[in-house]
């Protein structure tokens, strides 16, 4: 396979993801806290933190859904999270972001009881270099374990990167936006749970049928690796 | 014999079929899966996961310290600390109560202990029906972490019961984190306080019983 002599960059493996660590129980007020980030050989990272509050009742009342709980996350990237500061508040990206992560946390919940309640998930991007939302979901995972939600599972995620015919995992910023040679770069961020179901799945970009089913064979084995730092931090809270 | 060890949710508990699932566990193909993160107990075939950290999540049968929040026709509504209504009946005060004179026996912000009697779709239904509950009147109210709960009773009472001893207070601990310290002076109480902060703190290391014995005599100096 061609994969396994493909130079990148960074001068990672094709398949090696950038350095991984994770924390749970870092903000003292949440109810359960997380955060999560990958780190190049190059220095920058991709930093996200997450808190969870509630279940609590929902507000505005209109909202509340008397048969089941509802998630809600909010995604944000920090004004000083890239190179150039970016405007702070809600924009049409993270709003759909959001609802991303959303969908991709909710398979595994068992929040049916919680009628007429809402659990808060807010994400923090602090650092953001490439598959920010890929972190996002790392980090809202363990935060709502942490959290004591009912869960089915802990999920993971990564995103898997076409850098012209070559499929690299857990992209970086230069192969994000910058890298254009040949047919140029596509991004394909995927989330597992433990047991290697899939939750989400987003492409943007150009990638045959065979491809894909290879880039979702690297994600799943690459998401293992990232399951095993999300359990170590969770265990790793309680003295 | 019992056995425990962190789990996170997804994580294979038991396997085979001598278990059962208990709390925050369920039956799959795989075994007794955690549905929850906590700590797994096995006590002989039940197997259970207890939470450690998260909102307060009420139980029947729970004793509690809620503030009154809400006064209707026929009851009061309190803060428990849960995000659904807490309710308490006129039928479940153990005395009379004029239907116009609610607000008497108790107001808006008054706070009391009571018990939890059901659980339901509605919410929870609080009852003052049964020795030690009743409206607080005086004394100061301490709010903890009510996964702390177990750590500032400890074994028995074993714990509450040695900071009963020391301050000469009396403490009544709600399972939803809310205590009431009940004094002779202010100083006592602030003691009482005190040793429960401690606890609260050191609720992780081993031994917290000789630590606060420890903690009670440096504090005499």
């Amino acid at each position: 396979m061609t994969a396994k002599t493909f130079k990148r960059k960074s001068g990672r493996k094709f398949n090696e993801m950038r350095k991984m660590s994770a924390e749970v129980g870092v903000i003292a007020n949440a109810d359960g806290s997380a955060r999560f980030s990958w780190e190049g050989p190059d220095g920058k990272k991709t930093n996200a933190i997450a808190a969870v509050y509630g279940p609590k009742k929902m507000h505005p009342q209109h909202l509340q859904d008397p048969e089941k709980g509802t998630l809600r996350c909010t995604y944000n990237m920090m004004s000083f999270s890239v190179e150039d500061r970016i405007r702070p508040g809600p924009n049409r990206r993270s709003t759909e972001i959001s609802k991303i992560i959303q969908w991709a946390l909710e398979p595994v919940l068992m929040i049916d009881k919680y009628s007429n309640m809402v659990i808060d998930v807010h994400i923090n991007i602090l650092d953001a270099n490439a598959s920010t939302r890929c972190a996002a979901i790392n980090a809202a995972a363990m935060a709502l374990a942490h959290a004591g939600i009912p869960m089915r599972d802990i999920v993971s995620s990564v995103s898997i990167g076409k850098l012209d015919k070559e499929l690299v995992v857990d992209v970086d910023k230069y192969e994000d936006s910058v890298f254009d040679e040949g047919e140029g770069a596509s991004d394909i961020p995927m989330t597992f749970t433990s047991n290697g179901e899939m939750t989400h799945i987003q492409i943007d970009g150009n990638i045959d049928k065979k491809q894909l089913m290879e880039a979702v064979g690297l994600a799943r084995e690459a998401c293992k690796e990232i399951y095993e730092v999300q359990k170590k931090a969770l265990k790793e809270v309680v003295k | 014999m019992t056995e425990r060890k962190i789990v996170i949710p997804g994580e294979v508990i038991a396997e085979g079929e001598d278990y059962l699932p208990g709390e925050g566990t369920e039956k799959t193909d795989k075994g007794i899966v955690a549905m929850r993160f906590g700590l797994a107990e096995k006590s002989g075939k039940l197997v259970k996961v207890i939470s450690l950290s998260g909102v307060y999540q009420p139980r029947r049968g729970n004793v509690v310290i809620g503030k009154v929040e809400n006064i209707t026709i026929n009851g009061w509504f309190l803060d428990i600390g849960y995000s659904d209504n807490a309710f308490l009946s006129l039928n479940e005060i153990p005395r009379y109560v004029n239907k116009d004179g609610l607000d008497e026996v108790m107001d808006i912000g008054d706070m009391a202990i009571a018990k939890i009697w059901a659980i339901n779709k509605r919410g929870v239904d609080l009852s003052l029906k049964s020795r030690g509950l009743g409206k607080i009147d005086e004394g100061i109210i301490v709010e903890i972490n009510s996964n702390k709960v177990p750590r500032v009773i400890g074994k028995e009472g074993s714990m509450v019961n040695l900071i009963k001893d020391k301050t000469g207070c009396n403490i009544t601990v709600g399972q939803n984190g809310v205590i009431w310290i009940k004094g002779d002076s202010i100083e006592k109480e602030l003691l009482a306080k005190e040793a429960v902060m401690f606890v609260t703190e050191k609720s992780f290391i081993s031994g917290l019983t000789e630590e606060i014995t420890k903690w009670f005599e440096e504090r005499k100096k």
